[in-house]
């Protein structure tokens, strides 16, 4: 303990340098606008912002992007609360009671309770990320070719398993992904795979123009043609302030948000999304007046608001200390680092220890700059939703082919982004899910280097999956979530689950 | 109408076009050695995941006749979506050619002024502002590297 206290005292070193304090600013303030535009949700808006990170050192650009990161989960909720317009997913559960309590003129008191949720969810959060990731580090270290081949397909099972539609079409997506992330040389014999003569293409399907297309241009693209957003409820500075029957219905489900959010953020997938609509089941299970959630229930603001922060947190567990990301947007952060030359993984923390324990402080400057920020600003921001959506979408097109172009300062990634984005349109139409896509590609080049250095390893026996406890047992969960999931395929079993 | 079990459905379309490049995945593979059981080389991986992918799209046929019919799908922007994929492919092809800020100014001026009708001057502004604004902020201040075209634009 005492030795984390030591490392945290070196991390507020970093943290509260000037310049560093400028970089979480930056990211805070423009999180919280990627937040509130609706369709400029926190991957595009971190894959945008990477290549003005390129002239930055490596903690500075991570601090800038994390920043950006926790920015949108409170952005998001601004605009649920007084618009009735989720800023990003995570936010969709808060639209329901959040802008009920707007309608009854609680609106100001709803915007505390989720800047208030968020703030405590957000700091305690990072808390256990502090304490959890150097020993999961320090396991790590165990890990071989084998075990990550094994944590890497749990990985895609977990993030199919917690989509919530179909595991079958979730699969089929991670699928597709890891095909697409088979473009380019291969990492053992130097062949050229899939590239058709576009040397460009040697490197493979670049994370940002596939998260960029998959996300940002299919946004743009369904919501072509879409009106002007409806009228602001706005809410006076004195209505700001919760009643006390407000902050006591509030606080529990702040404490069971921050837990649920943490736990489900560090299990693959789209963990602030789907931690925010557990948390409102949750929450509306527990509820002895269950009948107001829908009505403007306070613990419908509460338990999402806060359980979709802690998630953020709790996304940077695996990613700091395997190396491996949980979910798109922690893919793209593991890339920014990669660009900045650091390597995320069991090692970081002894070799970098600068860059994670500032990263972990900067986190608690931000959550206290974003509560600082989010209340009084909240008029602000919410007036970039007055501009209207046809001036709006022709400039988050030029960033969005900005972005990707700066990466590489190449064409060939902004017509990837171009075809990603025809395609993430057509898939949303037909009710798939993208998110797989991008982790399977970001995942595939490690599952086939896993996989064969494994085989190397063992000489080509493939039972050295099974005889090594941690594979075996990473495996063996994998295999009982896809039984759970298939299991009204089997005849004779229960029938009712739609897999 | 409620979907029939052969019905077109949307699990269905997309299943069968996973399935389709599975096989255009698989045909592609040919070229690339597949290695030993015991020591796959470069093409052996991307056979398997074809194999995996050709299962699931198959099963996605199979089982997918629950799924809303494709008919039912609404395309209704599907003509402005079209029409931004189009000023898309014009600044791909323009970005390097005309430069960054011809190209933006030109893609955005079109989508404001002609395809979201607003008035010409706002629009012209509007463009200006973005292209040269965007420009300033990333290429003169962050130092990202943008492309220039005819008089150093």
């Amino acid at each position: 303990m005492a030795e984390t206290l030591q490392n945290l005292a070196l991390g507020f070193g970093v943290a509260l340098q000037p310049a560093m304090l400028f970089y979480a600013f930056a990211g805070c303030v423009i999180g919280t606008l990627v937040g509130v535009l609706p369709g400029v949700g926190p991957l595009a808006g971190i894959s945008l912002l990477l290549p003005a990170t390129f002239g930055l050192d490596a903690t500075r650009a991570i601090v800038l992007l994390a920043g950006i990161y926790y920015g949108a989960m409170y952005g998001g909720s601004t605009t649920s609360i007084l618009m009735r317009i989720p800023g990003e997913a995570a936010s969709v559960m808060t639209c329901i009671d959040g802008y009920a309590m707007a309608r009854k003129g609680r609106a100001g008191a709803a915007l505390a309770i989720a800047a208030v949720g968020s703030f405590v969810a957000g700091t305690l959060s990072v808390v256990a990320l502090m304490l959890l990731a150097p020993p999961l580090a320090n396991l790590a270290l165990r890990f071989g070719p084998p075990e990550y081949f094994a944590l890497l397909l749990l990985g895609l099972l977990v993030l199919a398993y917690m989509s919530g539609g179909s595991m079958l079409k979730a699969l089929a997506m991670a699928a597709l992904g890891l095909l697409l992330g088979m473009v380019g040389i291969d990492q053992m014999s130097g062949y050229f795979r899939f590239a058709y003569g576009v040397v460009e293409l040697g490197d493979g399907l670049g994370v940002v123009p596939l998260a960029v297309g998959l996300f940002g241009i299919a946004e743009v693209l369904l919501t072509a043609g879409q009106a002007t957003p409806p009228a602001v409820l706005k809410p006076r500075l004195r209505e700001l302030f919760p009643s006390r029957q407000e902050w006591r219905e509030s606080v529990a489900p702040i404490g069971r948000g921050t837990v649920l959010g943490f736990l489900i953020g560090i299990i693959p997938g789209s963990a602030h999304i789907i931690s925010s609509f557990v948390s409102y089941a949750v929450e509306r299970r527990l509820s002895r007046r269950p009948e107001e959630f829908g009505h403007g229930a306070v613990a419908g603001v509460a338990g999402p608001e806060s359980a979709n922060n802690a998630a953020t947190s709790g996304a940077f567990v695996p990613m700091l200390a395997l190396g491996v990301p949980s979910g798109p947007i922690p893919a793209v952060m593991l890339a920014a680092m990669m660009v900045h030359g650091v390597s995320p993984g069991p090692l970081l923390i002894q070799q970098s220890p600068a860059l994670f324990w500032g990263f972990i402080a900067s986190m608690y400057v931000g959550n206290v700059m974003l509560l600082v920020l989010n209340l009084p600003m909240v008029g602000l921001f919410v007036n970039v939703l007055r501009v209207p959506y046809g001036f709006l979408y022709p400039a988050i097109i030029v960033f969005c082919v900005l972005g990707v172009y700066a990466v590489n300062g190449s064409v060939v990634d902004v017509w990837i982004a171009i075809v990603m984005g025809v395609l993430g349109w057509i898939l949303r139409k037909l009710d798939f899910e993208t998110a797989p896509i991008v982790l399977g590609a970001i995942l595939a080049p490690m599952v086939e280097m896993s996989l064969r250095q494994s085989l190397a390893m063992s000489d080509g026996h493939y039972a050295i999956f099974l005889t090594r406890p941690i594979a075996a047992g990473l495996l063996a969960a994998g295999a009982l979530l896809l039984l759970l999931s298939f299991r009204s395929w089997i005849p004779f079993a229960d029938k009712g689950v739609d897999a | 109408m409620p979907p029939t079990s052969a019905a077109l459905t949307t699990d269905r379309a997309g299943g069968g076009a996973l399935a389709l490049l599975a096989l255009g995945v698989l045909w592609e593979s040919r070229v690339l050695p597949l290695g030993s059981w015991r020591e796959p080389g470069p093409g052996a991986v991307p056979v398997g995941l074809a194999l995996v992918a050709l299962a699931f799209g198959v099963a996605l046929v199979v089982r997918g006749g629950s799924a809303p019919p494709l008919g039912g799908v609404g395309w209704s922007e599907a003509p402005r979506a079209l029409v931004v994929v189009a000023a898309l492919v014009f600044l791909a092809l323009a970005f390097e050619r005309l430069g960054y800020r011809l190209s933006v100014f030109v893609t955005v001026l079109f989508l404001v002024a002609a395809v979201e009708r607003r008035p010409p001057l706002a629009a012209l502004i509007y463009a200006a502002g973005i292209s040269w604004g965007s420009f300033f902020l990333f290429s003169t201040l962050l130092k990202v590297p943008l492309p220039r075209g005819p008089f150093g634009l």
